[in-house]
């Protein structure tokens, strides 16, 4: 039997909810970028489900797949640049704290 | 090439020779700036020569397209002289040797970068003056502006960053709105060419006029500065090296007023009719408002600044008074301000720069231990007074002769500058150069050397030449003056008929031109 | 006759003496030049150039020291006469200015009889080619020189006063560091005034107008290390212009009126606008607009006080200047214009009642001055009202024959007067002289001429002038009567002041410190300009006999065709009948004048032959009448209170006030509003990650919310 669609979105949605909740209120980057990857992956989630609900059988819809690979390596980039930063970081300021970085005050 | 295009790119050909230079050949730098300037002081004289005073409209003119904006009219380098520019340009030409000859005195760092911006602000200036494209104009107004910024900024005195920024501020403000004015213009008509856009704004009715004319006017006025809008003015001189107030006092200001005489009057005449009476008002305000303003200046620099608001004032009100002479004494005070204003900051630098203070109190006698500087003031002084047989006094006469046409109670009031002008200038020439010569450091003063002499006689030469023999100065002009006097006159003609006569009858007289 | 190039000469002539002057007293001048090249100061001379610096410095205070001895405030006009030779060049510059001035005067002269030689009436005038000087569409000024009757007169009084004066000026200035500068300044007056009295057009004569006020202002700072003249200087100047804005004003009218500057075209025109009875106003409000200007540079009340002051300027200034010719310009002016003025009563009267005022208040404070020049300055403040008052009684050739008879008498008592000082060391406290007439038997015998001439003693030059005016303003009857009354006061009061002044200065015991000071007849070059116009003040009123004498009056006739216009209109307003007095109350208004000339100026001899002492006493007793007339009623001081410190207050609140804290205020506080608005808004990116998080979930919730809303 198939899980029905609605039940995927309400996952992507709570986990989308998980990461937003994470990235504002958790301090450490590192924590923060896991949840920017936790969002990336409700986002994905969201793309699979959708392109199956508009797929007809044996013509499978292949735009929710190709677009969740195209967030997948973005997401890779996007994380090593983001951990290049923690390190960096980390080196200038022993920390992993967000609010260390203020210095782009308005 | 043209005559007027190598007269508007010489400085910048110069500037590029100084930027060859290594930044430690300071001399050389100079005298590469001195002999282009006089360059440029030639190819003047040269096409202040060639004029031809019975063409009314411009002329020597080069015409190439530049580019085109789609849907807009087609932008072309095109550069012309008729009589008013033609004493603007003059005077821009003569005075910029005298600037760099004048240099020698107070810039000693940096002066490579100070020759360049020197000479691009030359081009600029020049290039304001000979503009006929609408959009080249705006750009030639623009590159002038940059040039002082720098100036002020880099060799300026201690609130220089204060100064530089309300400038800067001030003007651009000014500009921006003129900018839309531009565009504005440019779709109205489709065209950008300055004299086809004099003949089709000219036909528009009056309240159409009205904010184009505001847009330009309010950029102009800034310029001049005419009275509510002249703070920077005081703050910009008095904080700029003496090089940079020359300029800004001889040539730069002269903008603002040529501005309001090339556009403001002559594109929107029924405009002008209409808001001439606000600006004489403020013409006058601002001769007396300014002659107070010095009254109560310690500082002779600033003093010198104030009288320039006071000196402007006349210029305003003799334009808007818009009778031929009226008109052409604002003309020719333009000139004379630039001249007499222009030794007036010369003879401020010379003392600062021995004396290091230009506090009045801090003089006394001077005329004692430097002979030739007084007597170089008080000429100067007298050209800025007024007095008939100098240069000042032509263009106040005719500036208050035509405001007396015009309005009576203003002419009055302009006539009262003429007392408080007075008591300024010479109650800060006794306290410079008259009385017991008591402070040390007074009694040490060195008089002017040669190179000092030779920045101020070709000025004195000017200031006795047009005040003994206007004629043919005002003659250049008046071609063109004639042609805006018979425009506003056509305008207000028009205003007395639309007031007068049937209204339907009148509407149909004005004929609205779309686009082309 | 048109196209007499030689009239150009006239004035151009001491403006090349001048400029040659000028430049032969810079050449003469020590100066020490800045090096040509690089930013220089004092203190970067010193490190750089040691010794030469140093010792530059070193002089130049040794030398300002010096100045300052012989500028000792006590002292009255000049430098140490033996102190310093002048110098070739000085003694050249001399030689030209006084050549000039004798080439000036031929040529005035041969003016004078090429004039006469013309046929008599309108044609007796001469015209140079013009001078093309402002032109624009709808407004032209040329300017030619005009030689007419008028003119011609006063050009002979300039150029003939002026060249004494010159000649007395070699020997009163010897010895002064500027003597080539003041026989500059001195040769551009002497320009500046024969513009004035040749040019053909207002605007020219405005150019001599202005000149001349601005070779005053140098020449009564021509002492300016002093500090007081350079205020001087800068008050007389100041004053006359308020006189010239008002003339500008005028100008402007007449233009409107008339379209042209050209005096004679005015004059032409006047008779018949006039006769229209239109611009009736217009021309009144002109006429008085240009006595203003007459009331700055002929010292009238209200704007008299810079003249007292002017006497700081050396004392043969005094005697050209304020006395003899630019004082008289209003009055020239005046009967240059004459049909202008004589349009309207209401003017007359006005010229005539200021002219008595001025008269009086002059007069009665001369009376108590100390100071022998500030005595002679307030008399002609005084004399230039009796001028005035002639013209308010439409006499236009009386007041120039006055003007002639006071250029001669009051230049005499000036130069006298200088000739005191210059022997006293500078001293000009008449309670510091006395009994002078010992030591200075020629300055004294030639100043008698000129008191006697200036009190009106009967038969000297200045009782016919004054004479013939107050019979004038007598026969004009009606207000004139009072007019007449103060006038015959102030001619009492004259006599006693100048006789007062002769028994100060030259009778009674010498009240000077006789071991300093040892007074001495001055040389040659000074006394034998005294003597001509001792001479002249004697048989001066020559020029005009009184009617009852049986013989013609020379001066009338001469000036005949200018002065007609004016008389003609007044004339046709009394319906064509002079005022004519009859031969027995002209004679008894000679003898009355006589009688209080004599007996006054008896009184005013006797009260101080003896000395001092009725001025103390007077001053005892009282002290504010004394101080009232002293201060001329208080006038200056009211101005300065009234008018100069409100002025003062109105300029610091100008920039204080308004210009720095509302104007710069809007416009930096336009500047603050962008600030403090910025300000606010930047709590709003504090740096934090996680803040900008909560900007963008809900601005993207914010965003869906309205999309699912809508």
């Amino acid at each position: 039997m198939q899980v029905p669609s609605e039940h995927l979105l309400i996952l992507a949605a709570v986990l989308f909810a998980i990461g937003v909740l994470g990235f504002l209120v958790r301090r450490n980057v590192i924590v923060v970028l896991m949840c920017v990857e936790l969002m990336l992956n409700a986002a994905n989630l969201t793309f699979l489900a959708a392109s199956r609900q508009h797929s007809i059988p044996g013509e499978p819809n292949l735009v929710g797949p190709v677009f969740a690979i195209f967030v997948i390596a973005i997401a890779a980039a996007e994380a090593a640049v983001g951990l290049a930063l923690v390190i960096a970081l980390f080196r200038l300021r022993q920390t992993t704290e967000s609010d260390a970085m203020q210095e782009m005050e308005g | 090439m043209d005559h007027l295009t190598w007269l508007t790119f010489l400085p910048l050909i110069g500037a590029a020779l100084v930027l060859l230079t290594p930044s430690s050949a300071a001399q050389a730098q100079r005298m590469i700036a001195l002999a282009t300037t006089l360059a440029v002081a030639v190819l003047g004289v040269m096409i202040y020569r060639d004029f031809d005073s019975s063409i009314l409209g411009a002329q020597q003119v080069v015409s190439i397209p530049w580019f085109e904006i789609r849907g807009g009219p087609a932008i072309r380098y095109t550069l012309g002289i008729d009589g008013i520019s033609l004493l603007m340009v003059a005077l821009t030409s003569l005075l910029m040797p005298i600037v760099i000859l004048s240099t020698w005195g107070h810039i000693d760092k940096r002066v490579k970068e100070f020759m360049v911006w020197m000479l691009v602000m030359e081009t600029g200036m020049l290039g304001v003056f000979l503009s006929l494209d609408l959009v080249l104009f705006y750009f030639f107004w623009e590159i002038s502006l940059i040039p002082l910024y720098f100036m002020v900024g880099i060799w300026g005195g201690e609130r220089r960053i204060y100064a530089t920024i309300k400038f800067f501020l001030y003007t651009l403000a000014g500009s921006l709105v003129m900018l839309v004015a531009v565009i504005a213009m440019l779709y109205q008509f489709n065209s950008a060419d300055i004299p086809t856009l004099t003949e089709l704004a000219a036909a528009l009715p009056a309240d159409k006029q009205g904010w184009l004319f505001a847009g330009f006017a309010l950029a102009f006025a800034i310029k001049v500065p005419v009275m509510p809008f002249h703070t920077w003015l005081a703050d910009a001189h008095t904080e700029a090296p003496t090089s940079g107030s020359v300029v800004l006092a001889g040539v730069l200001l002269k903008m603002g007023t040529y501005g309001l005489l090339r556009f403001c009057i002559a594109m929107f005449p029924a405009a002008a009719v209409q808001w001439a009476p606000l600006f004489m008002v403020l013409g006058a305000a601002g001769i007396v408002y300014g002659a107070f303003l010095a009254m109560a200046q310690n500082d002779l620099k600033r003093l010198v600044a104030c009288s320039s608001v006071s000196h402007l004032g006349y210029v305003i009100l003799g334009m808007f008074a818009l009778t031929s002479a009226g008109l052409q004494g604002g003309v020719l005070q333009m000139v004379s301000h630039g001249m007499s204003t222009g030794m007036l900051f010369l003879l401020v630098g010379m003392i600062y720069e021995r004396r290091h203070t230009r506090a009045l109190d801090e003089f006394g006698g001077i005329a004692h231990s430097m002979p030739l500087f007084a007597i170089f003031l008080v000429i100067a002084v007298l050209s800025s007074a007024a007095l008939p047989g100098l240069n000042g006094f032509v263009g106040e006469y005719l500036i208050l002769k035509g405001a007396f046409d015009a309005n009576q109670t203003l002419a009055i009031v302009g006539v009262l500058g003429v007392i408080f002008g007075s008591v300024y200038l010479l109650v800060a020439t006794r306290r410079v150069l008259f009385g017991p010569l008591n402070k040390r450091e007074n009694r040490e003063l060195l008089d002017l050397n040669a190179r000092e002499i030779a920045t101020l006689a070709p000025i004195v030469l000017f200031i006795v030449w047009i005040g003994v023999a206007p004629t043919p100065f005002l003659n250049k002009s008046q071609g063109a003056v004639d042609v805006i006097v018979r425009r506003c006159d056509e305008a207000r003609a028009l205003k007395l008929a639309t007031v007068t006569a049937d209204p339907a009858d009148a509407a149909a007289n004005l004929t609205t031109p779309t686009r082309r | 006759m048109a196209d007499q190039l030689w009239l150009w000469a006239i004035p151009a002539l001491p403006l090349a003496g001048s400029l040659i002057a000028g430049l032969l007293y810079l050449l003469g001048i020590e100066r020490r030049a800045a090096p040509a090249h690089g930013a220089h100061d004092a203190h970067g001379q010193h490190s750089a150039h040691g010794d030469s610096a140093a010792h530059a410095a070193a002089h130049a205070a040794g030398h300002a020291a010096a100045h300052a001895a012989g500028h000792a405030p006590s002292h009255d006009d000049h430098h140490d006469h033996a102190s310093t030779p002048n110098k070739g060049s000085a003694k050249l510059a001399a030689l030209v200015a006084c050549g000039v001035m004798a080439g000036a005067l031929a040529l005035a002269i041969k003016g004078f009889f090429a004039l006469r030689a013309l046929p008599e009436g309108s044609e007796r005038v001469l015209e140079s080619t013009p001078w093309h000087w402002i032109a624009v569409t709808g407004f032209q000024v040329d300017i030619s020189m005009v030689l007419d009757p008028l003119s011609s007169a006063l050009c002979l009084v300039i150029c003939g006063v002026g060249f004494l004066i010159h000649v007395y000026s070699t020997g009163y200035m010897k010895g002064d560091p500027g003597y080539a500068k003041f026989f500059a300044y001195l040769n551009l007056f002497v320009f500046a005034m024969l513009m004035l009295v040749l040019s053909s057009s207002l605007l020219g004569l405005f150019i001599g107008w202005e000149g001349v006020g601005l070779c005053s202002y140098l020449l009564i700072g021509f002492w300016y290390a002093k500090g007081w003249p350079a205020e001087a200087a800068q008050k007389a100047f100041v004053m006359n212009r308020i006189g010239d804005a008002s003339f500008l004003v005028g100008s402007f009218m007449l233009v409107k009126l008339f379209g042209t500057l050209d005096l004679s075209d005015i004059v032409n025109s006047i008779g018949a606008m006039v006769r229209s009875g239109e611009h009736t106003t217009e021309l009144m409000v002109a006429a008085l607009l240009l006595f203003g200007g007459c009331c700055g540079k002929s010292a009238q009340f209200p704007l008299f006080t810079w003249l007292p002051d002017a006497m700081a300027g050396p004392t043969p200034v005094s005697a050209l200047i304020h006395a003899a010719t630019m004082v008289t310009a209003g009055i020239y002016l005046v009967v240059r214009l004459n049909p202008l003025f004589a349009a309207s009563e209401i003017v007359l009267f006005v010229i005539g009642v200021v002219g008595a005022l001025t008269a009086l208040i002059g007069a009665s404070t001369a009376l108590v001055q100390r100071d022998i020049k500030k005595v002679l300055a307030y008399s002609t403040v005084s004399q230039l009202g009796y001028m005035f008052l002639a013209l308010g009684s439409g006499a236009f050739a009386a007041a120039i024959f006055h003007l002639i008879t006071h250029a001669f008498f009051k230049g005499l008592l000036f130069l006298g007067a200088g000739s005191v000082i210059h022997g006293m060391h500078h001293e000009q406290d008449m309670h510091k002289m006395g009994g002078l007439r010992k030591q200075m038997p020629r300055t004294f015998l030639t100043f008698l001429c000129g008191a006697g001439a200036l009190s009106g003693l009967p038969l000297l030059s200045g009782f016919f002038s004054k004479d013939e005016i107050l019979a004038h303003t007598f026969a004009s009857g009606g207000a004139y009567r009072v007019l007449w009354a103060v006038g015959l006061l102030t001619a009492a009061i004259t006599a006693f002041y100048t006789w007062r002044m002769v028994a100060l200065t030259f009778f009674g015991e010498g009240r000077y410190d006789k071991k300093h000071v040892h007074p001495q007849e001055s040389p040659a070059a000074m006394t034998v300009p005294l003597m001509v116009l001792a001479v002249l003040s004697v048989v001066g009123g020559a020029l005009g006999l009184p009617v009852v004498f049986g013989v013609a009056h020379a001066l009338n006739t001469w000036l005949e065709p200018v002065i007609a216009p004016g008389r003609d209109l007044i004339l046709a307003r009394h319906g064509g009948e002079a005022h004519h007095l009859s031969h027995a109350v002209e004679w008894a208004l000679l003898g009355l004048g006589s009688a209080i000339a004599l007996f006054f100026a008896h009184r005013g001899f006797h009260a101080y032959k003896a000395g001092i002492e009725r001025d103390e006493g007077l001053a005892r007793k009282r002290p504010g009448m004394f101080g009232f007339l002293g201060e001329a009623w208080g006038i200056d001081n009211a101005y300065t209170q009234r008018i100069v410190q409100p002025i003062k207050l109105i300029a610091f609140v100008t920039y204080v006030v308004i210009d720095q804290f509302v104007i710069d205020g809007a416009v930096n506080g336009t500047a603050a509003l962008a600030r403090t608005t910025g300000g606010g808004l930047r709590v709003l990116t504090d740096g934090r990650v996680r803040t900008y998080g909560i900007w963008i979930g809900g601005g993207a919730a914010l965003v869906v919310f309205f999309w699912i809303w809508s």
